[in-house]
């Protein structure tokens, strides 16, 4: 599949009857086996907890499969080129959350948070279903530009006039309801930054000095880059949301370098994001707590206050080794507080073992993967500049957050894609898979009849 | 652009793969160090996620569990609680376990390895086995008949079987009750803080964690090392001895509670005491031979185990004459456990030899089978088999016509020795009430019982403190209780 791929986007236009054939039934079966696994998780933890099924499971099952059938119904309609795995690759990642959040609910009688979650799965299928079908054409969206960047400002904006939960104020309450308008600003700004670029290539591209092996950027140019650098300092001061600042200033250098060619663009990033964390990791001391308790994640142990969260998904993590305790035979719940959000990786970790993890870890990679590919065969840069930042963000924001949890980074507060409760997430993760299935479709359209789109 | 965007990719791929050494570095090479951290809970909670298994008395079990549903699910609960507390010990969430709850601790909770069906099954199916038992030697007969005797006062009583060394009875009172301290809660907190308060520390094993001065019980342990040294010839031979007694190199008399000792034969002073025939016979004997003799009695052993560990009694070897005199109608630095004095009775009945002690007869899996079971035990040569029978008849004569009347069970044959000890700074402490004795049924080759019980009792008056009249009825209630069971 890949290879045919590869083909498609470098070959010149070949007979279009041969490369026209969808690849709808692969997807078809593959999502059956996506709603099946998840049905089984779902029967496991039953077992493991009580000896019987859940008597959810067929309801369950039924829900998600007809979710994830109408998400596939509305591909074969309007988008029949489209690339045959992420809606998949989107469906097994969250009904895997949706498992790991009920079998959560059984440790906290009280609090359940799965029935909510698969509201807010139907929603974001909706939205996949909406994007499908309105969004006829990526190239649309370059005429919202500065709607796109005005409406993410705003988002990221809103939160500060609320007010902060658990140190962080990146959440809004209305009616109940608890909205992270961070989340839906990530695409927004995906959006701007792919169109913005694609429209000033060669204004950027143009060199300025050359200092050592590097070309530096010209002045006139240097602007916008300071701007996204600042308003993600911004963020990481105001809200106090160190993941979500790393997120957008790593996907702003990464469209930079690939639109422009430019490393001096990464060297001048790496400089200010790493001015920026040590400026910041100093001075706040919200964000100076996070760092500490990376480097010493055991250190409140040792100060007699008990395992703190890092130290109790480390513990979680260890616990699973290789082939993991088995779905709900687990104690990750011990973490407490975030586990089904922010510490939802540690279940994971502990209940499927390594070689889950390493599977959940290699199914984003896919996803990311599938991003790429549509980047390299779509002939627009506007097109390749989208595709490429949203598989980014998906692979930065997987890497923040699973970095985060198992100790490698420090620890910022951030939604696992698909897998962590949380609406706002999982709306915006469905959105992201429904403009990788559509650049995806474009891609094939292009190849198959250059100019037909334009 | 192309270029540039495999090259974002291939920053997106090395991030993901980042993840995934970390998690294999977390996950697998780390992973032990996680596990075992103290502060790491799952220990605990799959530790209580089962029930415990039960410690049995006689076949019956005397502990259980209840589930309280709560994160630490199941707590011990104890049937007869302050009986067998010095048996069993505590298990509790909060403070840990003792006593056999402590040393079958693995057997009880299910890590044992040795539970497992086949080598490494749990660690390949991530189950634990369920918790065994452990079948202690403890007669319930004797055990009560022990515990009722010492009622409403304080002291200790060790029985045990002679020819194998199995314990019959082991009680201390005061004693508690271990279930309120099984939990976590606040009724663990308030019975531990209130019992550890207690001055007359009820969760004190006095069986075998105290030891107290032996006093004249002692003295068969002097009898048995004169007797094989040859210092005595006979039992019945003028023991040309003076009353009062000269302590070596001092000007200190030592004098008897008794009357006619002064040239006794060891029978009679034996029989009535005397304190002067005895100091002046450890002297004789000297500090080795009486070094040898009380450590092959067991003294001065720090490595006792039955399996959990038992105080070492004492017999100080660095000593000048004076010394050796107290020290052999133990006084100065003698000191003894109760079980370590049923051992001397024990090896008077069973000819010389002393078996070590054991409490556990058997562990076995939850479906019943076997783990260990308990086999002979060391033996040990304390005297001569001719030594031996000579104290037999000498331990006879004290139930028969001396200070042990009281211990005398019809259609039995019952040899005993009793024992006041002095204690406090200059002797003001009410006296320790000794009594060690052995049994037999008269229809029967050979003793079937032997225990030592020790009153250390602060109400009556001083004069009723007595060997022969408040340690020997509880003896004589153990030892009915087993000679009585077919």
């Amino acid at each position: 599949m890949s290879k045919a791929g590869i083909t498609l986007a470098t070959a010149d236009p070949p007979a279009p009857t041969v490369r026209l054939t969808g690849r709808r039934g692969v997807e078809l079966a593959l999502i059956v086996l996506a709603v099946g696994l998840s049905v089984y998780g779902y029967c496991a933890v039953g077992l493991a907890r009580n000896g019987t099924v859940p008597p959810g499971a067929a309801g369950y099952g039924a829900g998600l499969g007809v979710l994830a059938v109408l998400a596939h119904l509305a591909v074969r309609w309007r988008a029949p080129l489209a690339d045959p795995l992420p809606l998949p690759i989107g469906v097994l990642l969250n009904g895997v959350g949706l498992v790991l959040i009920y079998r959560l609910d059984l440790e906290t009688p009280g609090d359940r948070a799965a029935p909510a979650q698969l509201i807010w799965s139907t929603l974001g299928v909706a939205l996949f279903i909406a994007v499908i079908l309105v969004l006829r054409d990526h190239r649309v969206l370059q005429r919202y530009t500065y709607v796109c960047v005005t409406a993410a400002l705003v988002l990221l904006t809103v939160p500060i006039l609320f007010p902060a939960v658990n140190g962080a104020r990146i959440w809004i309450r209305v009616a109940g309801f608890s909205i992270q308008p961070g989340e839906f600003a990530k695409v927004l700004l995906a959006v701007f930054f792919a169109a913005y670029l694609a429209a000033n290539r060669g204004a950027l591209t143009y060199a300025g000095r050359r200092v050592w092996r590097m070309q530096l950027p010209t002045g006139r140019v240097l602007g916008p880059i300071l701007a996204v650098w600042l308003v993600s300092v911004g963020v990481l001061v105001l809200e106090r949301d160190l993941g979500t600042s790393l997120l957008f200033f790593g996907l702003f250098v990464v469209l930079l370098y690939v639109a422009t060619g430019r490393t001096g663009w990464i060297a001048l990033g790496l400089l200010l994001a790493s001015l920026g964390a040590v400026a910041v990791g100093r001075l706040e001391p919200h964000v100076h707590h996070r760092i500490e308790t990376w480097l010493h994640p055991f250190a409140s142990i040792e100060a007699g206050e008990g395992p703190n969260q890092v130290a109790q998904s480390l513990f979680a993590f260890a616990e699973g080794g290789i082939l993991g305790s088995g779905l709900g035979l687990g104690h990750s719940v011990l973490i407490g507080f975030a586990v089904k959000s922010d510490f939802i990786l540690a279940t994971a970790g502990e209940e499927l073992g390594l070689a889950g993890l390493s599977a959940i870890i290699l199914l984003y990679g896919l996803l990311v993967e599938r991003g790429y590919r549509a980047g390299l065969a779509l002939r627009d840069p506007f097109g390749r500049l989208l595709a490429v930042g949203l598989a980014s963000l998906v692979a930065l924001q997987v890497f923040v957050i699973a970095g985060g949890v198992t100790g490698l980074i420090p620890l910022t507060g951030m939604a696992m894609p698909f897998l962590a409760q949380g609406g706002s997430s999982v709306v915006t993760n469905w959105a992201i898979v429904a403009l990788l299935v559509r650049l995806s479709d474009s891609a094939r359209r292009q190849a198959a009849a250059p100019g037909a789109l334009r | 652009m192309t270029r540039h965007i495999r090259h974002a990719a291939l920053f997106c791929a090395l991030l993901l793969v980042a993840l995934l050494v970390n998690a294999a570095r977390v996950q697998v090479l780390h992973a032990e160090d996680y596990e075992t951290n103290p502060a790491n809970r799952r220990a605990t909670i799959v530790r209580y996620q089962q029930p415990r298994g039960d410690i049995l008395v006689d076949g019956r079990p005397v502990t259980g569990s209840r589930d309280t549903g709560e994160h630490l699910r199941y707590e011990r609960t104890y049937r007869d609680g302050p009986l067998y507390a010095p048996v069993t010990g505590f298990a509790s969430q909060e403070y840990g376990t003792t006593l056999l709850e402590a040393t079958e601790d693995a057997v009880l909770s299910g890590a044992a390895p040795v539970l497992q069906p086949l080598p490494l099954w749990n660690e390949f199916t991530r189950s634990r086995s369920a918790g065994g038992d452990v079948l202690t030697t403890i007669d319930p007969r004797a055990q009560r008949a022990a515990y009722e005797g010492l009622r409403g006062r304080k002291g200790a009583v060790a029985a045990v079987e002679p020819s194998t060394g199995r314990i019959l009875a082991l009680v201390s009172v005061p004693s508690y009750d271990p279930e309120p301290l099984s939990g976590n809660g606040r009724t663990a907190r308030e019975t531990w803080a209130r019992l550890n308060a207690d001055p007359d520390r009820p969760m004190l094993n006095r069986a075998v964690q105290r030891t107290y001065p032996p006093g004249s019980t002692f003295k068969v342990v002097t009898a048995a090392a004169a007797l094989d040294a040859g210092v005595v010839k006979g039992v019945d031979r003028p023991t040309r001895s003076p009353d009062p007694y000269l302590l070596p190199g001092t000007t200190t008399r030592l004098v008897n509670g008794a009357k006619e000792c002064r040239n006794a034969t060891l029978r009679d002073a034996f029989v009535r005491s005397c304190n002067t025939v005895f100091a002046q016979l450890g002297v004789t004997t000297g500090v080795s031979r009486m070094r040898r003799a009380a450590e092959s009695f067991g003294f001065n052993d720090a490595d006792l185990r039955i399996p959990f560990p038992v105080a070492p009694s004492t017999f100080d070897t660095t000593v000048d004459a004076a010394q050796l005199a107290l020290s052999s109608i133990g006084q100065y630095n003698t000191r003894a456990t109760p079980l370590q004095m049923a051992m001397v009775a024990a090896a008077v009945a069973s000819g010389g030899q002393v078996r070590e002690p054991y409490l556990v007869e058997r562990t076995t899996r939850a479906s019943g089978g076997t783990v260990s079971a308990a086999g002979s035990g060391a033996v040990r040569r304390a005297m001569l088999p001719a030594t031996a029978s000579r104290l037999r008849e000498l331990m006879r004569g004290v139930v028969e016509d001396g200070t042990g009347g009281k211990a005398a069970i019809p259609g039995a044959v019952v040899g005993g020795k009793t024992g006041t000890a002095q204690h406090g700074l200059g002797n003001s402490g009410m006296p320790y009430a000794w009594f060690i004795s052995w049994a037999q049924r008269e229809d029967e080759m050979e003793p079937r019982v032997a225990v030592a019980v020790v009153v250390e009792d602060g109400e009556g008056s001083r004069r009723e403190i007595s060997g022969g009249g408040t340690a020997a009825p509880v003896a004589r209630a153990v030892m009915e209780a087993v000679l009585r069971h077919e």
